[in-house]
């Protein structure tokens, strides 16, 4: 019984690095470009659905879960938007620098994000107001208890992933951003326009990631800003984890991330549980260098 | 008026003046072949005019537009498509998707359906294989794709770089063999290669370029019986 339970818990928390995840791989992906900054996109996600639910809670005057469902299209809509801005101003302009001062722009864009953050919304810990949770647990087997929360984050983030495979995979966008991920030279001899699709990464990626951050934070009750480094490096780990690059290995791989923390946590120690998670993980990618499903990064590099 | 017109073009690899000033047309119809030794600045000839390189100076036209400015991704719309060297497919896409690349400028279903279906026909092999990803693809198999992904935008001109380097004689010929049959279907063909024997052979006229600059110029048949054509490009004593 504790062992579906702690499943269950392991797997809610992998939903989230998953979702962050998927930002660092396809970026990754069309750009064989780590983009540092994601973390902090993510946390800007949990301050502006902070700003968004007040907002709402003070115009309506008493909070309520459906407060949630503009918030999570809001702040997808404000992260989608930051994120598509750090491409122009940071990234694009440096394309053809080669790989290190991109990175080194994106680590500086990460340090902005977070000052900002700190400077805008105060160093101190921020938190959800209450009621904005929906309360309450369900009986799944004998005493094991999923809560109500925990059932719609799940829900929430398998619809995202799902929505996102079959666009990735089903559609001519999708299609074209798997073309460029693979050679930018010859998908604009197809007449794809490059720029763009790397664009669109950047609405995609960090828009999950910002609606990870709101799910994140209201999930936790209460975050600051250093949320962006401390969540955004696991996410990133799980990205590695699963394959760099590879759009269901940044699922996987966050889903492991989060099953084997929670496991260490719960059965061995919940202080040591980031030495025991990251000792395996060192362990599965001496074995595997390119991440679970990374095969095809192997082939390029 | 000729379908390509390059007036003067030079175009530059960082501080390596790659092309020299190259003036060179190609007529709506023809199959024009370009030869000359490695670096002599056939590929950057095709590259300039597909836009993957810009020009420092000269003027490129096609259909009567400029094209000096416009960028890659736009230059497939109008009509031009480029075959880059070494087959380069999508090799984590199937054959299919690699084909719909080919066919991301064009909107209409339909005709999206008609360019696929000619592009079948031609090679048989492609609707065989359409599930495949391209990578499980042989050699030549792969050169057939590279072109029918080009066709699929059903380009005016096409671009075609070295289709048979590194292929087998018999594919060799049954490749050239294709290349006539898509100029017969009335896409304008300017074919780079090494091979200058068979490209003469298919061709209507020829241009031999030395270190950046085009050194003679003619009827294919006419350069084919040129000496010094044939010492220097075609093996002969």
């Amino acid at each position: 019984m504790q062992f579906l339970q702690q499943t269950i818990n392991g797997i809610t928390i992998g939903s989230f690095y998953a979702l962050v995840a998927l930002g660092y791989t396809m970026v990754y992906g069309v750009l064989k470009m780590i983009n540092f900054a994601h973390g902090g996109m993510f946390m800007w996600g949990a301050y502006i659905g902070l700003t968004v639910t007040t907002g709402l809670v003070a115009l309506v005057g008493y909070a309520s879960p459906w407060a949630l469902v503009p918030t999570l299209i809001a702040v997808m809509v404000a992260v989608a938007g930051i994120g598509v801005l750090v491409e122009r101003v940071a990234y694009r302009p440096l394309r053809t620098a080669g790989r290190l001062a991109p990175l080194i722009s994106a680590l500086g864009m990460a340090f902005i994000l977070e000052s900002l953050a700190r400077n805008v919304y105060g160093a101190s810990w921020k938190t959800y107001l209450p009621g904005l949770v929906p309360g309450g647990r369900v009986a799944l087997l004998g005493n094991v208890r999923i809560s109500v929360m925990q059932v719609l984050v799940l829900l929430v983030s398998f619809l995202l992933m799902a929505l996102l495979y079959l666009f990735v995979y089903r559609t001519r966008v999708g299609t074209a951003m798997r073309a460029v991920a693979q050679d930018h030279e010859v998908s604009r001899l197809m007449g794809i326009d490059v720029d763009r699709i790397i664009a669109t990464v950047f609405l995609i990626g960090p828009g999950l990631g910002g609606m990870a951050g709101l799910i994140v934070g209201t999930y936790y009750g209460s975050f600051d800003f250093t949320l962006g480094w401390s969540f955004g490096l696991r996410a990133f780990i799980a990205a590695i984890l699963g394959g760099i690059g590879n759009i269901p290995g940044a699922m996987l791989g966050g889903m492991l991330l989060g099953i084997v923390e929670t496991f260490a946590a719960g059965y061995i120690s919940p202080q040591w549980k980031d030495v025991i998670a990251y000792v395996i993980l060192i362990f599965i990618l001496i074995f595997r260098p390119t991440g679970l499903l990374g095969e095809r990064v192997a082939e390029k590099l | 008026m000729p379908l390509l017109k390059i007036e003067n073009l030079h175009t530059f690899y960082g501080h390596v003046h790659a092309l020299k000033g190259i003036n060179l047309e190609v007529e709506e119809g023809e199959i024009v072949t370009l030869i000359g030794a490695n670096g002599a600045g056939k590929s950057t000839t095709l590259r300039t005019i597909s836009g993957l390189v810009r020009p420092r100076e000269g003027r490129i036209e096609f259909n009567g537009h400029l094209l000096n400015n416009v960028p890659a991704h736009q230059i497939v719309q109008m009509g031009i498509s480029h075959v880059p060297e070494g087959r380069r497919i999508f090799t984590t896409l199937t054959v299919m998707e690699n084909l719909m690349m080919g066919a991301y400028t064009i909107r209409d279903e339909r005709v999206i359906q008609e360019n696929l279906e000619r592009v079948f026909t031609l090679f048989p092999r492609l609707a065989e294989r359409k599930n495949q990803l391209g990578g499980t693809l042989s050699g030549g198999e792969q050169q057939m794709l590279t072109i029918g992904r080009a066709l699929m935008a059903r380009p005016r001109l096409l671009l075609l770089d070295e289709p048979s380097l590194g292929l087998a004689p018999m594919l060799v010929r049954a490749i050239f063999e294709t290349i006539r049959e898509i100029n017969a279907g009335g896409t304008t063909i300017l074919l780079v290669e090494q091979n200058a024997r068979a490209a003469l052979k298919i061709a209507h006229r020829a241009y031999v370029l030395e270190t950046g600059r085009v050194v003679l110029s003619g009827p294919a048949h006419e350069l084919m019986q040129d000496e010094r054509v044939r010492k220097a490009y075609l093996g002969e004593r």
